[in-house]
């Protein structure tokens, strides 16, 4: 397994720690003079999001995390798993529902997605930051409606429901920000 | 990739300006300004000082990590005031506040005694950054007054336990680190970042971190200037004794064995220089990106540096 020295540590580094990876994202340089060297950083975890602040001195190590990401495609769900195929490789990868966590509701068929992958496993999904979604159901729109201040909860073909304006009607595609999970516009009206 | 300096044109222009003054300054003190190697066969040897080596035509020579030994020979060789600017390199050294090649100003003057010297050092910082004169504050007064901690006298244990009262995220295996690098974490993590509004020299550093100054055996004669929490400057009433130096480098080469770093060559033209007889006589090695920080108020060595390593 690669190692890095502290004189290699530095911002973006992935390390692993105590069996789980994380992601080197503030790292500060500490000498006094002619005193030994400090190297305080902060660490995410990968898996959890967790930030760990830790001090290592001059001639420590951490042992690299085998973290890579990868495109994916969303193929199907069975029970509580998500099934996904690797664009490059056709490699499939299972994510439970925990994991994919609230990620769900963006999950059409065939929608591409970023995955990390830790020792070849998958640990976190990252859909586009916009999906578009067709509207399954929702109460009838007020014709000529167009107000964007009135508001109602519509299901989109993921089982997802998503707060719109009262306009949106049924067959209608709906742009979403997945970062936010709120609606952006409408795309287009069957 | 970027071709464009980190640092801004004003503060290069700052920078430039800065060095004039430095010249000026130590020409109107009466200082012969000298030029010695960057490349030599010798090097310091430091516990926590990495040197660059580089093969030239077959020899194994050091860049070095300041121009320490060359001056001193100098003084050795008649040379009585005598400063340079010049750079230095030390390996692993880099960060907001470190380039690992960094530009050193160094000085030495025959004669002049440990407390001659801190004064000269203060008033270069007032002349320079017109900064009030700096406080003055032993090494044991600052821990006592900024971490209620005595380093010299108050148990290893006590060192130990002090840091997680005081809450700070202490290094992997923080029981097991020897009692000076306990004491420079203290001092760079709990009392560097209270000195924000200070300009202080710390003198009478413990004789177990005395480098090449002198020492009486409990405290050496060893100072340094912070301004603004940034170290700035470290200085030293000269080490004279050659035998003296032989026992620490050997000391030094055997902890850095432990740590797992390569032995330094003991053996230097400067011991030869001291053998012969080094003259009484104070020394300062400054750093001048750091005063062109305080100058600037710039957050980062990146700021008053063209070309930092990574863009090298």
């Amino acid at each position: 397994m690669a190692v890095y020295k502290t004189n290699e540590f530095r911002k973006g580094l992935k390390v692993q720690i105590d069996g789980e990876p994380y992601l080197m994202f503030e790292m500060n340089f500490v000498k006094p003079g002619k005193g030994n060297a400090f190297y305080k950083c902060k660490l995410r975890n990968l898996m959890r999001g967790t930030v760990l602040d830790r001090t290592y001195k001059g001639g420590d190590s951490l042992e690299a995390a085998d973290v890579e990401e990868v495109g994916v495609q969303y193929l199907y769900r069975q029970g509580d798993t998500f099934v996904f195929m690797e664009n490059k490789t056709y490699e499939q990868y299972e994510l439970s529902s925990e994991q994919v966590d609230d990620n769900w509701k963006y999950l059409k068929d065939g929608i591409s997605c970023s995955m990390v992958l830790y020792n070849g496993n998958p640990i976190t999904l990252t859909p586009p930051n916009h999906v578009e979604l067709l509207v399954e159901y929702c109460e009838p729109g007020a014709k000529g409606d167009t107000a964007t201040n009135v508001t109602k909860p519509v299901k989109v073909e993921t089982g997802a429901e998503f707060i719109c304006p009262a306009f949106i009607d049924m067959g209608n595609v709906i742009r979403i920000d997945t970062r936010s999970g709120d609606y952006i516009e409408r795309v287009s009206v069957k | 990739m970027s071709f464009r300096p980190t640092a801004s044109v004003e503060n290069l222009e700052l920078r430039s300006k800065k060095l004039a003054q430095l010249r000026s300054h130590f020409a109107e003190a009466g200082f012969v300004e000298v030029e010695t190697p960057l490349i030599s066969h010798d090097t310091v040897v430091g516990r926590h000082l990495h040197p660059v080596g580089v093969a030239i035509d077959g020899a194994d020579l050091w860049l070095q990590t300041s121009p320490e030994f060359a001056m001193k020979r100098l003084v050795a060789s008649g040379m009585n005031t005598i400063y340079q600017i010049t750079r230095a390199v030390r390996a692993g050294e880099n960060g907001k506040l470190h380039n690992s090649e960094f530009t050193i100003l160094e000085w030495y003057k025959v004669g002049q005694s440990y407390e001659a010297a801190r004064e000269f050092l203060s008033e270069l910082a007032v002349s320079i950054l017109g900064i009030a004169p700096a406080e003055q504050i032993t090494y044991q007064n600052l821990f006592k007054q900024f971490i209620d901690l005595d380093p010299i006298n108050d148990s290893e244990l006590f060192i130990t336990q002090r840091a997680g009262e005081l809450g700070l995220h202490t290094p992997d295996a923080w029981e097991s680190l020897d009692r000076d690098s306990k004491l420079d974490f203290l001092l760079a993590d709990a009392i560097q970042p209270q000195l924000q509004s200070h300009a202080i020299i710390v003198y009478n550093y413990p004789a177990s971190q005395a480098a090449l100054a002198a020492s009486n055996g409990e405290t050496a004669e060893r100072f340094e200037l912070f301004i603004h929490g940034l170290e700035i400057a470290n200085g030293y009433h000269e080490l004279l004794d050659a035998q003296e130096l032989r026992d620490r480098n050997r000391h030094i080469n055997n902890q850095r064995v432990l740590d797992g770093n390569e032995r330094l060559p003991e053996e230097s033209r400067l011991l030869d220089a001291m053998d012969s007889g080094l003259p009484d006589c104070s020394g300062v090695a400054l750093g001048v990106d750091r005063l062109v920080m305080i100058a600037a108020g710039a957050e980062s060595i990146h700021d008053v540096i063209a070309f930092p390593l990574d863009r090298a």
